[in-house]
């Protein structure tokens, strides 16, 4: 199978910040791969460079057989890009957007009306289509976006965080839409900072720190590089909390996490069964109340903590050197 | 689709989207149309009554001047919808696109062109309503209007290059103000500019909203000669030298934009 996209060294420079320093990766035809990292990590950037939009300072991409720099023109045949921000054009109903994608695309007035039915059609967008975008919701503006992004039907499509900013329903819709699309053998990136959404569409992740990658597989290679499993107790005080961090350091094999909030501690373990039964007796012995325990295995949550000793996702949460 | 065809065809694409928009923007609309027409009340009611100009009426003095107001005004549409855009994703997915990167501001241009025509039939049909009339050949009142709309062309391109050096709306709103109203105010469009003292005088000699009003009124024989015209070059052959302020600033402001817009949208 050949690569759809290559990408070898990418670096982006702005000022004093590297947006991309060296980044490279290879996104085989037909696959899914999932760009994740936090805000700041460059995975806008690499979509811009990646789409042509953005000329990068080093290295070289090839998408769809074309140099992104060389033969910039000839690959936006062939590709479709929905942005950080739907790019829609607000006074323009759904139809009139996609028909000026279409035209824009070279299509011909027939063709470009024709394909815009066919897309609202599909995204369910029928009913709003001869409505001004400015009344639509979120869900529905993403909808339109990503329709725009196929109204050529390329080949490799780009989706800069899809589902940010969506309520969990929309979220869930869009996933499944997605989901359809590449069925049909369409080269994706995808960017995410939801570790959720990575695994539920994407055949590979790419997780991406400031600008390079530090990690790469699928999400259950991921998981076994990060080992072992997870036990998570929630206390009843917020004062048990150092309490337990403390008597449970012994068990960690890595970073404990502590989320203040819900009185949560998450304690990495490697037998698992055995590490909860004797957590639990610790923390009847220290005289903690457990208000709930279980065993998890790890998200990709862990994956990214235990990659870069930060926090993806969800600021209150800290991360912690275990004891020993 | 050649490269000399593409940008013709992709910018009548983006020309009939921003058409369909202005249409739907009843404040672009209401900009463009209702300024002028109070203006023209304004100035002919009130100033009116008390600015007299030898040997003819002020209403027909002051429409020709009024028209280039209008164009003044109207082609800041251009500039102002540039950074509304600029704000917005719709560049990022045009230069995903296989089109003419040039397009997006020959369409935009032409389409606030087709504007800047409506909003000056609406202001001659509000004109004849006061009381002005054209004096001169129906051939030159439509080269009148045609010198009109060529400065309203290449207008837009001035203040396109403006709003993307700028890029806010609100700094570009501020500068066309800034500039435009001091422009039009120290000029001959609204009164005898010969009674100004000298500074002025000379400041609005070479104005060229003053060129451009008084080839207006020389094509549409709103001139009387107990008025006498100032002596500067401009003004003495007003007509060539609105010609020759048009193809300054296409030259100079057209590749200026270009290359503002490839450096903004790509940065
Ligand atoms: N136009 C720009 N000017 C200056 N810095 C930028 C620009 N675009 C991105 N950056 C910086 O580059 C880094 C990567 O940004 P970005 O690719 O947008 O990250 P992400 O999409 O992962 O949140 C960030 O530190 C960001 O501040
Ligand atoms: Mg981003």
């Amino acid at each position: 199978m050949s690569d759809a996209i290559t990408a070898e060294g990418l670096v982006k420079r702005y000022g004093e910040v590297k947006a991309l320093d060296g980044l490279s990766f290879s996104v085989p035809q037909g696959t899914v791969l999932a760009v994740l990292g936090p805000n700041g990590a460059g995975k806008t950037t690499t979509v811009r460079v990646l789409t042509t939009l953005l000329r990068p300072d080093e290295g070289r991409a090839v998408v769809a057989g074309y140099d992104v720099v060389d033969d910039a023109m000839r690959l936006r045949a062939h590709i479709g890009l929905s942005g950080q921000y739907a790019a829609v054009d607000e006074h323009l109903t759904g139809a009139e957007n996609l028909e000026m994608v279409g035209r824009l695309y070279h299509l011909g007035a027939k063709r470009s009306k024709a394909r815009a039915r066919e897309l609202l059609e599909r995204f369910d967008l029928v009913e709003a289509g001869d409505r001004p975008v400015k009344g639509y919701s979120g869900g529905m503006r993403r909808r339109i976006d990503l329709a725009g992004a196929l109204v050529a039907d390329p080949p490799v499509l780009f989706m800069d965080e899809p589902t940010t900013g969506l309520d969990p329903r929309a979220r869930n819709a869009l996933w499944n839409t997605i989901a359809e699309l590449v069925a049909g053998g369409t080269t994706l990136l995808l960017t995410t900072q939801y570790m959720d959404e990575a695994e539920r569409l994407a055949d590979d992740v790419l997780v991406v720190d400031h600008g390079r990658a530090i990690a790469r597989g699928t999400t259950d290679a991921l998981k076994d590089q990060v080992g072992g499993n997870r036990v998570e107790v929630s206390v009843t005080e917020p004062g048990e909390l150092d309490t337990a961090r403390e008597a449970l350091a012994w068990f960690a094999v890595g970073a404990m996490q502590t989320d203040p909030e819900s009185l949560r501690l998450t304690v990495p373990v490697t037998d698992g069964a055995e590490a909860l039964r004797q957590i639990l007796g610790r923390l009847a012995d220290t005289g903690v109340r457990v208000r709930d325990a279980g065993l998890r295995r790890p998200t990709l949550d862990d994956v990214y903590l235990t990659l870069t000793g930060r926090q993806a996702s969800g600021a209150d949460t800290k991360a912690e050197e275990a004891a020993r | 689709m050649t490269s000399l065809t593409m940008p013709i065809v992709d910018g009548w694409t983006i020309a009939r989207r921003n058409t369909l928009k202005i249409r739907r923007s009843p404040d672009l609309l209401g900009a463009a149309i209702m300024f002028p027409i109070v203006f023209v009340l304004m100035f002919a009611y009130v100033f009116g009554s008390v600015i007299d100009i030898p040997g003819m009426s002020y209403k027909e003095f002051l429409i020709p001047g009024i028209f280039v107001q209008a164009v003044i005004i109207g082609a800041q549409t251009t500039g102002y919808t540039l950074t509304l855009d600029l704000q917005k994703g719709i560049y990022d997915r045009f230069r995903s696109l296989p089109m003419a990167p040039s397009a997006v501001l020959i369409g935009q241009t032409v389409s606030d062109l087709l504007m800047n025509l409506s909003s000056l039939v609406v202001m001659a049909a509000m004109g004849l309503v006061v009381g002005w009339r054209v004096h001169s050949s129906p051939g030159e009142a439509v080269l009148g209007f045609g010198l009109l709309l060529l400065f309203a062309y290449a207008f837009s391109w001035v203040t396109a290059t403006v709003a993307l050096a700028l890029r806010t709306p609100e700094s570009f709103n501020n500068v066309a103000t800034m500039v435009s109203f001091p422009l039009m105010f120290i000029s001959n469009a609204y009164l005898d500019s010969s009674k100004l003292p000298t500074p002025l005088r000379v400041i609005a000699e070479w104005n060229p909203i003053s060129t451009f009003t008084q080839a207006a009124r020389e094509l549409f024989g709103n001139t009387s000669s107990a008025l006498r015209t100032s002596d500067a070059w401009p003004m003495q052959h007003a007509i060539p030298a609105s010609l020759l302020w048009i193809v300054v600033l296409l030259v100079v402001f057209v590749p200026l934009a270009t290359r503002l817009y490839k450096k903004t949208v790509s940065a």
